[in-house]
């Protein structure tokens, strides 16, 4: 190793309560046994301070790929290579990792000799998106490092214009609101896009992010083109006992001030003899009063899925939330997932075909409205998909009564059915 | 180079994709898989599960520095294998959870974890891990760092994030651009530049496809130019938002300056359906110096809207609930910070967001 990189902007984080990173990196420097990772340690550490002091980044991108991917590792090239050139190149891996994000011990351990034999011994878990990134390989390496771990069940995210690594909430697993099978859709529906996962041919990222219940603990609205929410469609059961031991411990006015005044559209009612009345007709399954008593409250029995799509952060149109194309969808037979699936495929189909260059779903929605989206994906309008019908006349009406016979068509077909 | 030597020399990918999920389950929570009754927080940092079958799981959550050494990370693992049962999982915002089957097992692993440096919390009504991107260390495009801010802040609102002090959680996130990696969050401290990009001419025709660099810029603020004999591209400064859209795919239109590049501080972001719909944050404070390796003008703004939130807002209201009950102009009173004109949006659908009434707190 070059002399160690004098760091005294980066020491500075170093104190404090807080785990700090920079004590890990200082760790690699100074104990690591090989002497590529001690040497990769210093320099990015150099590289680090040199943009603490001058408040820039140094990093360029550029083209590097696994044999038969396009995607998946995202290349870091040093601008200041030659004063720092031990991380001169300095690629991350984004790695898959198992839908909810669960390990052994025993797997940690060997992804990480994995990567300490082939990499920097860096890695985090997880990146934004989702992907557990391994951070700084060289080129030659990261076809190296993939190789060996590839062998033992692991395969490279997406990055780029593709399908991007999926998110799901920790759900059935061990969460009692959950409404639906977030591994599986999770996995159906990755795992059906293998291929645009590695090979980016999308006119941008496409996300997709399962969460068990409208608490949306993977930000699935906001951060999602797809999102797969779970939900019911029945009542929602009471368990009246435990309602009354919840008023006894709590106390009628925590009751009435945090559960029965905060229904978003005024459901429940506390009787006068502390059990709890609820209008389940008008329920919107907010999870309110579920989260504050979780043992007295639970989601119903007929549940599925509510699905939205185009939500998106800020770039180019500014953020924009998903928006409900599938009020309710089952999701228990094999046909339901089919259904899914195929609902997916139509989806990034058609965006591929009419999407503009780095335009998201949700951008392209905005540009040629929500009607077309529909129609281009083969789904019928549903008075769940808007906030308030549209406030201004100056819209072209004829064709009126047809469309307004389809409705009833389909609502007496929906009753026989 | 033959075929059949190409097919040595690369060994095709097996394209397995995500994988399969229990086989890393802790053996409890697979054998109750969609079968959870309810759960209970018996202390901060702990959940307790109950399957309809009786079975219990407790989960302990601890906070880590997220970029790992792997130094770091068997000692996590070597914990998991003394103190817990061997399984664990990530939280979306990297935080590590040790599943144990036994009541017993909790509290040994909360003292080996808070002995080796890792912190318990980060469950229920607490500030929870700040989410956040790579910055300096790792993107190529960043105007901050991303795990120093978080360090040094979570430094700061530790006990908040060991204890249950908050009206609700308070979910904050990072972002080293406008493009806000980071995220929607109750308080979210993204970076916010302040001046039109810096060209290198000489490189322009070079690095950048120019049209796409065109049609990037959410103004039409850029137009092809020909400078000093060489195609480039120009900026209409009175235009440009210097958001920095250009940046990423023409490097050579440097939007990151030491001294203009600055922090804004958002809240309101709320990603749960829980009493309203979901919500995105709102401005409230820029002009925040960029100020490494501990930003502390940064994090005084973060525990003066803190301090207010916990002080004023009810219990389970998120800080958007609570701004939503009490007003904006009661929030800028109550935060002590500045209302200014930048507060007011001019950007698509602006008027939406303006007041068309008369409801007014006095």
């Amino acid at each position: 190793m070059a002399d160690k990189h004098v760091t005294p902007m980066l020491d500075e984080l170093e104190h404090g309560p807080w785990p700090s990173f920079i004590s890990g990196i200082k760790r690699l420097r100074d104990q690591h046994p090989q002497e590529r990772i001690s040497g990769m340690a210093n320099s990015l550490l150099g590289q680090l301070e040199h943009s603490y002091e001058t408040r820039k980044g140094y990093w360029k991108g550029g083209t590097v790929s696994v044999f038969g991917y396009g995607s998946g590792i995202i290349p870091r090239f040093s601008e200041v290579g030659d004063a720092f050139p031990e991380s001169r190149e300095f690629h991350t891996l984004r790695v898959q990792p198992p839908a909810g994000n669960y390990y052994t011990t025993g797997m940690l351990r060997q992804l990480g000799e994995s990567w300490e034999k082939h990499g920097s011994g860096l890695q985090t878990f997880h990146g934004q998106t989702g992907n557990i990134m391994f951070i700084g390989s060289t080129t030659e390496n990261t076809q190296h490092f993939f190789d060996e771990i590839n062998e033992y069940g692991w395969d490279l995210g997406g990055a780029g214009p593709c399908v991007r690594t999926g998110m799901c909430c920790v759900g059935a697993a061990r969460c009692e609101q959950s409404n639906i099978d977030e591994i599986k859709i999770h996995r159906t529906l990755l795992n059906n896009f293998t291929d645009d996962v590695h090979r980016p041919a999308l006119p941008y990222k496409f996300k997709f992010k399962v969460s068990g219940c409208p608490n949306d603990c993977v930000n699935s609205i906001e951060r999602a083109d797809c999102a797969i929410i779970g939900t019911w469609r029945d009542d929602m059961k009471v368990d009246q006992e435990e309602v009354k031991n919840f008023v006894e411990e709590k106390g009628r006015k925590y009751v009435i001030d945090n559960v029965i005044t905060r229904c978003p559209t005024n459901c429940l009612s506390l009787k006068d003899d502390d059990t709890l009345e609820v209008d389940n007709r008008n329920c919107v399954k907010c999870m309110h009063c579920l989260n504050v008593m979780p043992k007295a409250l639970s989601p119903g029995d007929d549940k599925g899925a509510t699905i939205l799509m185009g939500g998106k952060r800020t770039l180019k149109v500014g953020d924009l939330m998903g928006t409900v194309v599938v009020p309710f969808m089952k999701l228990d037979t094999e046909e339901d997932y089919e259904k899914l699936t195929e609902l997916a495929e139509e989806t990034i189909d058609f965006w591929a075909e009419n999407g503009l260059e780095h335009e998201r779903c949700g951008e392209m929605i905005e540009r040629i409205g929500l009607v077309n989206f529909l129609d281009g994906i083969g789904l019928e309008v549903d008075p769940n998909m808007v906030a308030d019908p549209t406030t201004s006349s100056y819209v072209r009406m004829d064709g009126w009564d047809d469309e307004a016979e389809k409705w009833f068509k389909e609502k007496l077909e929906a009753a026989e059915a | 180079m033959s075929e059949k030597q190409a097919t040595i020399a690369h060994r095709p990918p097996k394209e397995t994709g995500c994988p399969d999920a229990f086989q890393y389950m802790h053996p409890v929570m697979r054998r109750n898989y969609g079968q959870w009754a309810y759960h209970e927080d018996p202390r901060p940092g702990v959940l307790k599960h109950v399957a309809h079958s009786g079975d219990a799981i407790w989960t302990i959550r601890a906070g880590t520095q997220r970029i790992l050494d792997v130094t770091s990370l068997n000692l996590l693992c070597d914990i998991g294998d003394k103190y817990a049962d061997g399984y664990v999982r990530f939280t979306i915002r990297s935080n590590i959870e040790y599943m144990v089957d036994q009541e017993s097992k909790v509290g040994p692993l909360i003292v080996e974890l808070e002995k080796n440096g890792f912190v318990v919390g980060g469950t229920k009504n607490s500030v929870a891990m700040i989410s956040h991107t790579q910055g300096w260390l790792h993107c190529d495009i960043p105007g901050t760092d991303a795990s120093g801010v978080v360090k040094a802040m979570m430094d700061e609102v530790i006990d908040e994030f060991k204890g249950w002090n908050m009206p609700n959680r308070v979910h904050m996130t990072t972002s080293c651009c406008q493009i806000n990696c980071g995220g929607q969050g109750d308080i979210a401290i993204n970076v916010q530049h302040t001046k039109p990009p810096k060209i290198n001419h000489d490189l322009v025709s070079n690095v950048c496809e120019r049209p796409s660099v065109v049609a990037r810029c959410p103004v039409a603020a850029i137009r092809p130019a020909q400078i000093n004999g060489k195609p480039s591209l120009e900026v209409d400064e009175k235009k440009c938002i210097c958001c920095g859209a250009c940046y990423p795919p023409c490097p050579p239109m440097q939007i990151n300056d030491a001294e203009h590049t600055k922090l804004s501080v958002w809240v309101g972001g709320n990603h749960s359906n829980a009493r309203g719909k979901p919500s995105f944050q709102k401005l409230v404070a820029a002009g925040i110096p960029n100020n490494p390796p501990r930003w502390p003008e940064a994090t005084a703004i973060v525990k003066k809207i803190l301090r207010a939130y916990r002080d004023d807002a009810k219990d389970w209201e998120r800080i958007s609930d609570w701004v939503e009950r009490i007003g904006w102009p009661r929030f800028f009173e109550l935060t002590g910070l500045p209302f200014t004109k930048f507060h007011i949006n001019n950007w698509k659908g602006a008027r939406n967001s303006l007041n068309a009434s008369t409801h007014i707190r006095f």
